[in-house]
């Protein structure tokens, strides 16, 4: 079974499990113990919006997608500050119109969009070097950022008035882990596409969840359960020929149904 | 002359146009133990936290040691009511209260907030839980937990919100011994709905019902508590040791 590895596109495929495993692992166990999960979805599909936008002005997709998705994370956070709107109900706005304008963006581009199927449900096997350079760069900026806030993560994450109590911009500090949320989901695009990413983003930090009380073991669980479910779903995806994002996802959310069952 | 721990001038709040607190002028000296009693959603939460500037007035002056609350923060320490968290957040109890030293970006805990951290949880008798989980303690012993992480920030005014909601009943004394102790480095406020939780060891009182009224000393307080409820009140509960005013 291992031949399947002689494949380049293989062995990209799984550097890009590996990539999108740590992303995932570090925020995701934020996303997870903050309960922004809805939130994150919402900031997921409105990335599609900046995969549009990059269509229309003919830059590379993922990239456009940064600006994009930090941008409408950070108007999340925003909004709940400045205006009566409920959180609830922003997500709902940004969900949708996010998509929207990608959509839009897409009929307005000349011509026809090749590889649009695979941002919406991820293509893990047309993972091409530039993907992976992109990705490994957002890791790094990820995990460093991780690493210089984690007290304020931590603590905004727990109590947020209370942070502000002791003098932590915690409302600095919360858009800044939104922000991160949003890097994260350009990391995961080109594996499980925006419609799918959340499960990654949660399933992992969930289980692991289960298993840790600190938060340092909590990421690195996550990171290494992704690794390994990831890998399974990508390999079970090219055995029985299905796609890899949706095969993916069913694999985390077997290995959660069973992890929960165990737990009793 | 001495500075005002808090100092409060013709403070109006409304929510919604919904008038909360009404011309509050109130004062609290350097070293009182002051509660603040009334009946729920009478403004006690909102009145503590225009206190720590988590909410800004609508009308109305408020220095806490003679600065605009925001710039005082390092001076207070706050315990809040009714904490939402995940069930199995990754965080234990020596690491909560930890979070009560923070010093500000990129700046790490140091050996000195371990200790002082170690000290809180041996005041509220909690230090054998120190590596607990959060969550795998009763509602008194988080109580206790979060009333360490207040203190931990050694602050020239301690805020207290309902301390006594979820204490039980012999942890009270307790409670009220390390009050007394800590009075004599801060001013402490605490606010609660129930009369009764409020014992002899508070200087003074006052009620607060959309209005503040200031009855000074304890015993002075019976009539304005009638006043304020619109009902007879049963000032006396604990009996002996607990009792709130004297016989009258």
């Amino acid at each position: 079974m291992l031949e399947i590895f002689q494949y380049q596109f293989m062995q990209r495929a799984l550097i890009a499990a590996v990539l999108v495993s740590v992303a995932c692992g570090v925020v995701g166990s934020y996303v997870v113990i903050k309960r922004i999960v809805s939130l994150s979805g919402a900031i997921s599909h409105a990335a599609f919006g900046g995969v549009g936008i990059g269509y229309f002005l003919g830059v590379n997709p993922v990239l456009a997608a940064i600006p994009f998705s930090i941008i409408s994370a950070i108007a999340i956070g925003g909004v709940k500050q400045i205006t009566d709107i409920s959180e609830d109900t922003s997500i709902g706005i940004l969900w949708s119109v996010g998509m929207a304008i990608g959509v839009i963006f897409i009929n307005l581009t000349p011509g026809y969009a090749p590889d649009l199927f695979s941002y919406l449900f991820g293509s893990i096997l047309t993972v091409n070097n530039t993907d992976l350079y992109i990705m490994l760069v957002l890791d790094l900026i990820i995990i460093s950022t991780v690493y210089l806030f984690r007290r304020e993560f931590l603590a905004v994450s727990f109590d947020e008035e209370f942070s502000e109590v002791v003098g932590l911009p915690a409302l600095l500090v919360y858009m800044l882990l939104l922000a991160l949320v949003a890097l994260s989901v350009v990391v995961l695009i080109k594996v499980v596409g925006v419609i799918l990413l959340i499960a990654l983003f949660t399933i992992p930090a969930a289980i692991s969840k289960q298993y840790t009380y600190n938060l340092k073991n909590l990421m690195v669980l996550a990171t290494i359960l992704g690794i390994v479910l990831t890998t399974v779903g990508l390999i079970l995806s090219y055995i029985f020929n299905l796609a890899s994002g949706a095969t993916i996802v069913m694999v985390l959310a077997t290995a959660f149904g069973i992890s929960y069952y165990l737990r009793g | 002359m001495s500075l005002k721990a808090v100092e409060i001038n013709d403070l109006s709040v409304k929510f919604n146009e919904q008038l909360v607190l009404k011309d509050i002028n109130f004062s609290i000296g350097e070293k009182d133990f002051v509660a603040i009693i009334g009946p729920n959603g009478g403004g006690k939460s909102t009145l503590l936290k225009i206190i720590l500037g988590i909410l800004t007035p609508d009308t109305g002056d408020v220095k806490v040691f003679g600065k605009a609350p925001k710039k005082a923060r390092n001076l207070m320490g706050y315990l809040s009511q009714n904490l939402k968290f995940d069930h199995d957040f990754p965080i234990n109890v020596f690491e909560t209260v930890l979070t009560g030293r923070y010093h500000g970006l990129f700046k790490g805990y140091t050996k000195r907030d371990d200790e002082v951290v170690l000290q809180a949880l041996k005041d509220v008798e909690m230090d054998e839980f120190k590596d607990r989980q959060i969550s795998k303690l009763s509602g008194g012993q988080m109580q206790r937990v979060f009333i360490a992480r207040a203190i931990v920030r050694e602050p020239k005014l301690l805020i207290m919100d309902e301390p006594m909601a979820s204490i039980d009943p012999e942890m009270q004394h307790s409670f009220y011994e390390l009050m007394s102790r800590l009075k004599n480095n801060m001013a402490i406020v605490l606010v609660s709905h129930d009369v009764g939780a409020v014992s002899t060891h508070v200087d003074k009182i006052a009620c607060l019902n959309q209005e503040l009224f200031y009855h000074g000393p304890v015993e002075n307080a019976a009539n304005g508590l009638e006043e304020i409820y619109h009902c007879p009140i049963e000032l006396i509960s604990h009996g002996i040791p607990h009792r709130v005013l004297r016989d009258h």
